[in-house]
Parts: structure tokens; C-alpha cells; sequence
């Protein structure tokens, strides 16, 4: 039987750790367990945020949030929305593609480094934490950044520990960086456009300055391009209908609006129409993006793969069949070809520990990682495994 | 003598002086090593002028190939080097050491490639920040960070430093647009880090390296996102009565869901003397200033201008004046972007860099007028109000004895009050050798041993800008 810790503080997560550093008894990191992700952790004892929670500081004039790390994210954005304001990065939901239960924590947000259809206008989790304090496999407590927009004090071990996936420390509380929710948006839509020339039609929608927050193109019968604006109302129509216009060689295209549009981007983000069936396995695969069509007409034709093109055609999300190596070396093969990085997200267990969940790191960039390991983890008690 | 020391030059690496450089010389194109005195005397300082030293030698390498040659002799040889883009750092970020040998980028200055559908540019990193924006101004793009001295300043500086810009308050700073970087460790060692895809697996390497002050490695090539410029900008000027009545429009801008691409402000004795130099237009009756920038077309910056104009006024605003032309909008710009150099023809500076929570504006500029009038000093205050990032300049006159000595004193106060109201030491400037000592303000010693504990990591011998970022205690430390 496992047995679960759950720390109520700063101290005594300190404790536990620092304690088993030096039984050397390795701790799998857990926040809500909805992103069971990575390789399956060899350790005997869970170590759980779930009893440190709740936001520590939220200005809404000065567009910051910090809370705990096993605070829901339901919470942070219900009190966000009470301003008006949100986490601008739109972070993916896991629960629909891994048939997860449970409720997404902002630790596990900070952990993942998660993103969603915004991360090409926006950014990821890293581009708006601004300030976390952890507790390194030492068991010390550091802490970098702050609660201030601008912060060059120091290395910048905000971004190593986003999407650190609990390997360098356990968050203890991560500060955020707010944007104001726009006052509405609009989708633009153009039915019928191969991959390739959805992506073209993509490239030339963002070359343009119309500020496009979201660029999918869906395959299907018909397929469907989609094309995200962001603001206030006039300012959203003004840029629609501009775009529109210019991209007339591609196709008409449909503008769909407020809630509607809401709804097609959560489904763009949280991946559902490659909901899963139990004999499939998903990959995330980001390359640049006029390699995306190229990557998914390869797994289509090979593993007969379902596709999903998101950030204008550089995150290709698809399925392959649960068996062998659930198209591992396809998928590889494809990516090596063109450069980029692919990441077996959904997959069982056994898979998951037969083949390399994270794209293998280049020799010199692997070395440089171990090295930052050892020093925040020199027992390797933390998540031991789950990225390698 | 000023207040920050430098440690003393190993004599063992001095005393084999000649050795090095012909060790040296067997690496680099003739053309790329200087060792005249008079020579290297250009290298001496970068933009924190109050502090030189002349470097042993300086090496301008061609090609990543010459960097890594040229570290891994200095690693063996157990030589410093000091990796120098332009030398416009205020931190004494570039400043030499005695004992080291100065690593220029500035050879290294070709734009490699321009990928308009993939919106990225992949540049040597000796290219100047405005270099990059000017490979791409005719194709309707550009380069978002825009740090003051981008006409000058490379591209490696700014990742070194992850500098900012008026700008980035919509744009973000250097880290939120670099993609990828080319890296020569210390042990001569190349790696690539990211590249044209988003967020690679595995720790976030490139965000180490962007504001790590050319301590972990020499990035000599980065692959940057480039935007697709707006249909247009304005800028527009209002004044205020007081800091507090200021601060607070900023705040109500912000709040109402507003992002401009800029909110700069700037106290009176800035608007005077930028003003003097711009002929900007700027009002001189005024307790604060606000050049507030936003984006779009003619319909949305109408639009825009009118909703801000509407909440500032509850604040009390005056002067409130949108630029009419090109010409003034120009104008206006380079009041601001001067602002340092305006000020550096009536006194010396120095030029502080804290960031704070914005709600703490009013306190901080209080604060800041008390501590430099406690050193009889005066005080001229510019800065990026949208995001709390302050640049105080501390005036003062360099021929007086015991006037820098005064000037530094008095922004180590300013730098102590921004920490204590949640802020930082620096936003976008840096540590450099400026605020080392003032590092323990901000973080404890298990925080900073856990830096240095990465630096160890990729420099055993900390080699790389050794006397920057940690105070030099902490660094006796670690390295022992």
C-alpha cells in the first residue's frame, strides 16, 4: 500500500523531504492527479499538495495572484472572473483527453508548464509566472521572482521549474502574472481547406497585425479553420472583417461569436475531438509550424492517426493505435526529420514505461539537464524517473 | 576609490600574460585579438562608467567555431573571460577584470535567416537590437524588446540580461521572444537550445540562460519571434498634479482591461531636461508626466485614446495632448528614449533599476526624494509606470570627491525600499557588478547557494563573468 503525505506548510514539506534525501526513499510528486502524465515513478510514498492550498495574495489593480500549490484552478479562476481578469496562457484541461477525475491545481498548472490555443500570442505558464518558492529534493526552501512584472535579480529559476514536472522541487506557492478577460471575441471559420493550405491561410492571418489569438485547423468532412480575435467589440468586427477579406483565395469564412466562440476554443484546448477511444494513444507533437501538415499526413498514412492542428499548425495533437510501441518510432522519425519535440501524453501505463515518454534530449542539451538535476535533487528523491 | 570592490587580479595569470596571447593567436584570425594597451583601453568599461579596468586581452571571434576554441583554451588554462556585446550594460555587466580576457560578439553580426511564415529570425548574436528589427522593418515586422540603447546594443547583451523596453508591457521582454539560442560552454562544449518549435520538454534550459549574465555559457546565434507590426501607434501625453493622482489613473487604466503597448512616466525634473534636449512638446507645469502609447487602426486608436482619456478623468489630469503626426509622435519618443543621455550632459548618474508593485508607486517616490535629499542629492525619476519597473537617476558630479560614494549609497537605499515594499533589485538591467553586494537583500543564502550551485554546475571554475551577480563572500563560498 502507498502511502500518501500530506504537508500542511512550507515546514513541514521541508521536513519530509529533507527526511528523505537522506533515507534516500524516493517521493512521487502529486497535486489533483488529473495529468498523469510522463513515465510511471518508482517510489513507496506519495507526497501530496492537496492539504496546502488557498490564495495567498490577489491585486487585482496590480494583475497579480499567488496562491498555494494545491489550490484548484477552479478557484483561482472563479476569483479572477469576479474582476474580470484570467490566467492569459489558457491553460489545457487534461481530464476530457486522459478520462482524469479530480480537480486541476495551479502546482500542477506551474508543474507542466501548460498552455492552450493562446500560447502563440500569449505565451505558456513560464511566459506568466512571475515568482515561486519550492522546496528543492534538499529539502531547503527557495524561492525566485517575486510578485513584480518585470524581475532580472538572479537566474531565473521561474522557468526551470516551470514544467519541471515535480523533478527540481515541490512548489509551495506560485505568483501569477494577470491579463483583463476581453470583452468578447470572435472566430473566424473556412470550411473545406487541406492541412497545408489551412496553414497557409494560418501563416497569413498571423503575419497580418490583426492580433490573432487562437489558429486551429481541424481535418474532418467538411475540415475547419479556425481564427480567433480578442478585445473589445468594435475593435474584434473591425479586424474579422478585415481578415476576411484578405483571406477570400482561401474560402468564405464564417465569423462565429461570444459564448459560441468560447466553446469552440475550451474544445480546441482541452483536444476533444481526439477524446480517445481505450485502444489509442495520443500524441503532442510542436515543430514549426509550416511542418505540421507534413508531420500529420505521415502518422495519418502510417498509424492512421486522428489529428488536431493547433498554434497555427506548430502543435499537432494524434492519436496512434495502443499496441508495440504505440507508434514511437514513426512519430520520432517523423519529428527528427524536420526538428521539434514529441510527447507521448496518453498511453497505458506499460506503454509509458516501455518507450520514452518525452523526446530524448540531444547529448549536450541531456548533460547540462542531469547537471541542474544534481544540484537541486542530489538524492534523486523527487519524481524519480518520470522524465526520463 | 569607489564603494564596490573588485577582487584582487591573479598574478599567476598575469605574470603569463604573453603565453596566453599566443595561445590566443594560434585560435583567432590576427584581426580578432587585441593586446595593445591603447587597444584594449576600449574595452575598459561599458555604460557604468565610474568603474574600469583594462582587460588582458580581447578576442573578437568570427565564427562559434573560434568561441569554443578560444574557451576551451581559456578553461584549461584556467583564464576569466568576460563575454562584452556592445558594452551598454549600466550594470558593469561587461566590465573586465585584470586577469581576464575580454570575448567581443561584435564580429559576429550577420543575420542568418528570415522565416516570414514561421515569424521567426535566426542571427549571430552580435546583431544589434535594432539590426534585427531593421532586417525585417520592410517586410512589415519587428523585433519586440526594445531596451533604450537598441540602436547599439546586440542581441547577446540582451539575452545576457533579458532586458525590457518601453514596449514590453503588451510584448513581454527578451525571454518571452527568444526561441532558441546557440551556446558555447566554458569547456568549449556547443549546444542548441529550443529552436523554431514552442516549449521543448525538459527543463526549461533557454530560460536559465536568458538573464544569466553570461555566466553559464557564450551564446553566439538565437532564433527570435518576430510580430507583424501594428496598422498604427500613437502616443499621448498627460500631465498630473502628483505622483499619487498619476499612479492611480495608471491603475484605473490597467484595470479597466486596457494593456497599452507602453505607460512611461516621468517625474519634473526629467520633463525638464528631456524637454530641453527634444523640444518634445512635454509640459513643464506638471508634477508627473504620462506618454502612453496604443495600437491599431485609425478606428481602434480613436477609440482607445477615448476610453483612457475618459478614466483619467477622475485623476485630475491636465495637458492631456494626442500626438497629431508622425513628426510628434517621434517626438514625443525621443524625449523618452534619450532621457539617460539628456541627463548625462547636465550631471552625472547614477541609474537605478528596481521594479515594485505598482499600488506602491506613490510611497516609493516619496521615499526615493527623502533618501537622495538626505544625501543632498537630487533625483530625476523615468520610468515604465505599467509595470512598476522604475529607473530613478541619481544625480551627482564625479569631480567632487566623495560624490559617487554619495550617488551609490543612496541608490542602494532605493534598491533596499523596493525590495522591502515586494519589489526586486533590478527589472531589466541587471546585477551586474552594481548591485551584487545588494543581492543578499533580496535573497537569503540558501537561495543564492542554490544559484551558485548552477554556476558551479556548468563553470567549475567560474570562469564565465566571475565577479558578477553574487557578492563576493558568496562566491569565496562556493567556490571553496
Amino acid at each position: 500500500m502507498t502511502s500518501i503525505l500530506l504537508p500542511e506548510s512550507e515546514a513541514e514539506l521541508e521536513a519530509i523531504v529533507h527526511e528523505a534525501a537522506a533515507s534516500r526513499s524516493p517521493l512521487a510528486i502529486h497535486g489533483g492527479g488529473t495529468r498523469d502524465i510522463g513515465r510511471p515513478v518508482q517510489a513507496a510514498r506519495i507526497l501530496s499538495t492537496q492539504a496546502m492550498t488557498g490564495i495567498t495574495l490577489y491585486e487585482p489593480t496590480e494583475l497579480v495572484i499567488a496562491a498555494r500549490p494545491g489550490t484548484r484552478l477552479s478557484e483561482i479562476e472563479a476569483a479572477l472572473a469576479q474582476n474580470r481578469q484570467r490566467l492569459a496562457f489558457e491553460p489545457i484541461d487534461y481530464r476530457p483527453l486522459l478520462g482524469a477525475h479530480g480537480e486541476p491545481t495551479i502546482g500542477g498548472v506551474t508543474a507542466s508548464n501548460a498552455s492552450g490555443p493562446r500560447r502563440i500570442q500569449a505565451g505558456a505558464a513560464r511566459d506568466h509566472l512571475i515568482g515561486v518558492r519550492a522546496v528543492t529534493g534538499r529539502g531547503e526552501t527557495i524561492k525566485s521572482g517575486g510578485r513584480v512584472m518585470k524581475n532580472v535579480t538572479g537566474y531565473d529559476f521561474v522557468k526551470l521549474l516551470a514544467g519541471s514536472w515535480g523533478t527540481l522541487g515541490v512548489m509551495t506557492e506560485v505568483t501569477y502574472k494577470l491579463l483583463p478577460e476581453a470583452e468578447t471575441e470572435t472566430t473566424l471559420v473556412i470550411e473545406g481547406l487541406s492541412a497545408e493550405r489551412a496553414v497557409e491561410a494560418m501563416a497569413a492571418a498571423l503575419g497580418t497585425p490583426f492580433e490573432i489569438t487562437g489558429a486551429a485547423h481541424i481535418p474532418g468532412a467538411p475540415s475547419r479553420t479556425y481564427l480567433r480575435f480578442e478585445g473589445f467589440a468594435a475593435s474584434c468586427s473591425y479586424r474579422a472583417e478585415r481578415l476576411r477579406a484578405m483571406l477570400r483565395p482561401f474560402g468564405a469564412a464564417e465569423a462565429v461569436e461570444h459564448a459560441d466562440s468560447r466553446a469552440i476554443w475550451r474544445s480546441i484546448r482541452d483536444v476533444e475531438p481526439l477524446r480517445a477511444a481505450h485502444d489509442e494513444v495520443v500524441w503532442r507533437i510542436s515543430v514549426k509550424p509550416s511542418d505540421g501538415p507534413a508531420i500529420g499526413a505521415k502518422l495519418a498514412f502510417a498509424l492512421d492517426s486522428r489529428l488536431l492542428y493547433d498554434w497555427a499548425g506548430g502543435l499537432v495533437w494524434a492519436t496512434a493505435p495502443a499496441k508495440g510501441d504505440g507508434g514511437a518510432e514513426i512519430v520520432r522519425a517523423a519529428v527528427a526529420l524536420v526538428g521539434g519535440h514529441a510527447t507521448l501524453i496518453r498511453a497505458p501505463f506499460a506503454l509509458r514505461a516501455a518507450v520514452p515518454v518525452f523526446q530524448p534530449e540531444t547529448a549536450g542539451v541531456a548533460a547540462i539537464s542531469k547537471k541542474i538535476k544534481a544540484t537541486f535533487d542530489p538524492s534523486g528523491v523527487l519524481n524519480p524517473g518520470r522524465v526520463s | 576609490m569607489s564603494a564596490i570592490l573588485m577582487p584582487k587580479p591573479d598574478q599567476r595569470v598575469l605574470a603569463r600574460r604573453d603565453e596566453i596571447i599566443a595561445g590566443l593567436a594560434r585560435l583567432v584570425p590576427p584581426a580578432s585579438l587585441i593586446t595593445a594597451e591603447d587597444e584594449r583601453r576600449a574595452y575598459e568599461t561599458d555604460a557604468l562608467t565610474a568603474y574600469r579596468q583594462i582587460p588582458l586581452a580581447v578576442v573578437l571571434p568570427e565564427t562559434t567555431e573560434q568561441v569554443s576554441a578560444v574557451l576551451a583554451f581559456l578553461n584549461q588554462e584556467g583564464v576569466k573571460v568576460v563575454a562584452r556585446g556592445a558594452g551598454t550594460s549600466l550594470a558593469g555587466g561587461a566590465l573586465p577584470a585584470e586577469d581576464a580576457v575580454v570575448l567581443g560578439v561584435s564580429k559576429m553580426n550577420k543575420v542568418l535567416d528570415i522565416d516570414l511564415p514561421n515569424r521567426t529570425i535566426r542571427v549571430e548574436a552580435g546583431v544589434t537590437n535594432l539590426g534585427v528589427s531593421g532586417a525585417v522593418s520592410h517586410l512589415g515586422f519587428f523585433y519586440a524588446p526594445d531596451p533604450s540603447s537598441q540602436l547599439a546594443c546586440t542581441i547577446a547583451g540582451n539575452i545576457a540580461m533579458n532586458s525590457g523596453g518601453a514596449h514590453c508591457l503588451k510584448y513581454g521582454v527578451t525571454t518571452n521572444n527568444v526561441l532558441g539560442v546557440k551556446m558555447v560552454l566554458i569547456d568549449g562544449t556547443v549546444v542548441e537550445i529550443g529552436g523554431p518549435h514552442l516549449d521543448s520538454p525538459g527543463y526549461d534550459l533557454l530560460g536559465l540562460v536568458v538573464g544569466s549574465e553570461g555566466q553559464l555559457g557564450v551564446v553566439t546565434e538565437a532564433m527570435l519571434r518576430i510580430l507583424p507590426m501594428a496598422e498604427g501607434a500613437r502616443p499621448m501625453l498627460m500631465g498630473f498634479q502628483s505622483a499619487e493622482e498619476c499612479g492611480a489613473a495608471v491603475a484605473a487604466i490597467i484595470g479597466s482591461g486596457i494593456i497599452p503597448v507602453a505607460i512611461e512616466y516621468m517625474d519634473r525634473p526629467a520633463i525638464k531636461v528631456c524637454e530641453a534636449f527634444a523640444h518634445a512638446g512635454y509640459p513643464l507645469d506638471v508634477e508627473a508626466l504620462l506618454i502612453i502609447e496604443v495600437e491599431g487602426s485609425e478606428a481602434e486608436i480613436e477609440d482607445l485614446i477615448g476610453r483612457i482619456t475618459t478614466i483619467a478623468a477622475d485623476f485630475n489630469p491636465s495637458n492631456l495632448k494626442v500626438s497629431q503626426s508622425e513628426a510628434e509622435s517621434a517626438a514625443i519618443w525621443k524625449g523618452r528614449k534619450s532621457a539617460f543621455g539628456a541627463m548625462g550632459r547636465i550631471a552625472d548618474y547614477m541609474c537605478m533599476d528596481g521594479t515594485i508593485p505598482t499600488g506602491q508607486l506613490p510611497r516609493v517616490l516619496t521615499g526615493i526624494s527623502e533618501i537622495c535629499a538626505g544625501y543632498g542629492l537630487q533625483v530625476a525619476n523615468i520610468f515604465h509606470a505599467g509595470d512598476g519597473n522604475l529607473h530613478p537617476l541619481v544625480l551627482f558630479n564625479a569631480n567632487q570627491p566623495g560624490e559617487l560614494e554619495k550617488a551609490e549609497a543612496a541608490g542602494a537605499d532605493i534598491l533596499k525600499l523596493c525590495v522591502e515594499v515586494g519589489g526586486c533589485l533590478t527589472g531589466e538591467h541587471g546585477v551586474g557588478v552594481e548591485k551584487r553586494e545588494l543581492m543578499i537583500h533580496q535573497f537569503n543564502t540558501i537561495d543564492l547557494d542554490q544559484q551558485m550551485r548552477v554556476k558551479t554546475a556548468l563553470d567549475p571554475q567560474w570562469l564565465l563573468n566571475p565577479h558578477k551577480v553574487f557578492p563576493l563572500a558568496a562566491r569565496e563560498r562556493a567556490v571553496a
